[in-house]
């Protein structure tokens, strides 16, 4: 498998993409530095960056990479190979080397201006929404042969979850707010990724009230490490269960 | 070498490969003939394991290939259309299929050097006309000295030279003792290559014997007119499957 990821690393660094993106989030992050003294302020604007930003390059850059590189998986399939290097590798080579790419790019900048626990905790759920949305690139990818529907399908995932999952949240809440929700609401935000990597920063950044009733009541419920541990496990969830998902699929896959 | 029993595939609710049982031996060509879409590449596809069949077995030296990638060892195949990662220069698309493949033995180079791909080394994939990406793939089934090798349409948009320098090859390796399977449509190619041949029709296997017996069951000297006259044959009395080996 390390051998297939080393090609796959080598690929995608020849595509340039992954260059951008380092640099957009290099320049982003240096110039919000520069416009603001405050490091809590800078990095609650690199939140929303993070939180939108993030989730849409993971997310499109893993399904276009792994329709262009059907023919590799193709070639690979008929070598002896088993076929979950083939999928594992090409997952671990997008994942990590966007994860570098935000790991160089957000935070490069950061000891020049001084590190800060919410600094840290912007890159460990950066990292982590990264492996979470290459995971649903991969189920969008297949499940289907098509490469512009496996691409709407991967955007309705970012859409889903950065946009429309939390007017639903409210609509619920404002629906049914005569009864007791705490419960309810816990497990909503579970089931979304974004929201949960929101609070994980929100509880760094201690200006939960401004963002919205999902953070806030996160906030007043998982004001502790036990929330932290809590979040990040079901983030970590996130991330094995599409890929798993998708692998099975994959193993089956006719090509 | 190979064995194949009672295999079957669909794809969605067309049945592309309907119960093919046979086997396969080493030392003999096999020429895999039927009209388009008989279901000949997805048979192959099958015992190279990128397509999974809904039922039957294959079994390669003994050894069932069900969730098993170690047998592709033995395996060199040629696709009908080679794809290949569009950035890759042909020289690092031999090195990574060398690394892929783990290769301890010396590679078989004698058809990169025959069909002189040394000289395009430096050439991106993307960049290549299909009569060269089909000496690529022809070279790449041949380098690792497979004992089973897979043809899917060898010569098709190869140059004559080339055609006469790939089917050398195919009768050298042929008398070395491995086992050769190919499809054509070309029918003289395959009757210098082949010794055996499996006649597939609408995902059955119509006819599997000696290329001999199948030009005197119909009285033809050409394979051409014999799998021509065996088709019409066959039409009329339907499902007639010749065993000959089975």
């Amino acid at each position: 498998m390390s051998r297939i990821i080393r090609y796959v690393f080598y690929d995608i660094l020849r595509t340039r993409f992954v260059i951008f993106y380092t640099l957009f989030l290099l320049g982003s992050t240096f110039a919000l530095f520069q416009l603001d003294a405050d490091p809590g302020k800078v990095i609650l604007s690199m939140m929303n960056v993070v939180l939108m930003v993030v989730p849409l390059v993971s997310i499109v850059f893993a399904s276009i990479h792994f329709y262009n590189s059907y023919e590799f998986i193709e070639l690979m399939i008929a070598q002896p190979v088993n076929r979950k290097s083939v999928f594992m590798g090409q997952y671990f080579a997008v994942a990590s080397s966007l994860s570098l790419a935000l790991l160089t790019g957000a935070g490069l900048p950061m000891p020049f201006y001084g590190i800060t626990p919410a600094g840290i905790a912007l890159l460990y759920t950066g990292i982590l929404l990264t492996w979470v949305f290459v995971s649903l690139a991969f189920l969008s990818a297949v499940l289907t042969r098509d490469k512009a529907k496996a691409i709407g399908v991967a955007l309705l995932f970012w859409f889903y979850f950065s946009l429309i999952y939390d007017g639903l949240i409210l609509w619920v809440m404002y629906s049914f707010m005569d009864y007791p929700l705490e419960k309810v609401t816990l497990a909503l935000v579970s089931l979304n990724p974004v929201d949960l990597a929101r609070i994980i920063l929100l509880l760094q950044l201690d200006i939960s009230a401004l963002m919205g009733y999902t953070g806030a009541f996160y906030k007043a419920f998982f004001g502790s490490s036990a929330g932290i541990l809590f979040s990040a496990g079901v983030l970590v969830l996130w991330v094995v269960l599409p890929v798993w998902l998708s692998l099975r699929i994959f193993m089956r896959k006719d090509l | 070498m190979i064995t194949v029993h009672q295999l079957k595939k669909n794809f969605g609710r067309l049945e592309v490969l309907r119960s093919i049982t046979t086997s396969f031996e080493s030392g003999k060509t096999y020429a895999l003939i039927g009209p388009n879409g008989s279901g000949k590449t997805t048979f192959i596809k099958c015992m190279l394991g990128m397509v999974i069949p809904d039922s039957g077995s294959i079994a390669v030296g003994g050894e069932d290939i069900n969730g098993s990638w170690k047998y592709r060892e033995k395996i060199g195949y040629m696709p009908q259309i080679g794809r290949y990662p569009d950035n890759m220069q042909i020289g690092q698309l031999f090195d990574m299929m060398q690394t892929i493949r783990n290769a301890s033995h010396p590679v078989d180079g004698e058809l990169i050097d025959a069909f002189g791909l040394r000289d395009l080394f430096g050439k991106r994939m993307h960049t290549l006309s299909g009569g060269t990406r089909q000496k690529v793939s022809a070279a790449l089934a041949f380098l690792f000295n497979p004992p089973i090798l897979f043809l899917d349409e060898p010569t098709a948009g190869l140059d004559p030279v080339a055609v006469e320098v790939l089917k050398d090859k195919i009768l050298h390796e042929c008398r070395k003792g491995k086992l050769i399977v190919i499809t054509s449509h070309i029918m003289n190619d395959l009757d210098e290559l082949a010794t055996e041949a499996l006649i597939m029709q609408d995902g059955v296997l119509r006819f599997d014997g000696t290329i001999d017996a199948l030009k005197e069951i119909t009285g033809e000297s050409r394979l051409g007119k014999a799998i021509a006259r065996f088709m019409n044959r066959t039409h009329t009395v339907s499902d007639t499957i010749i065993r000959q080996k089975l």
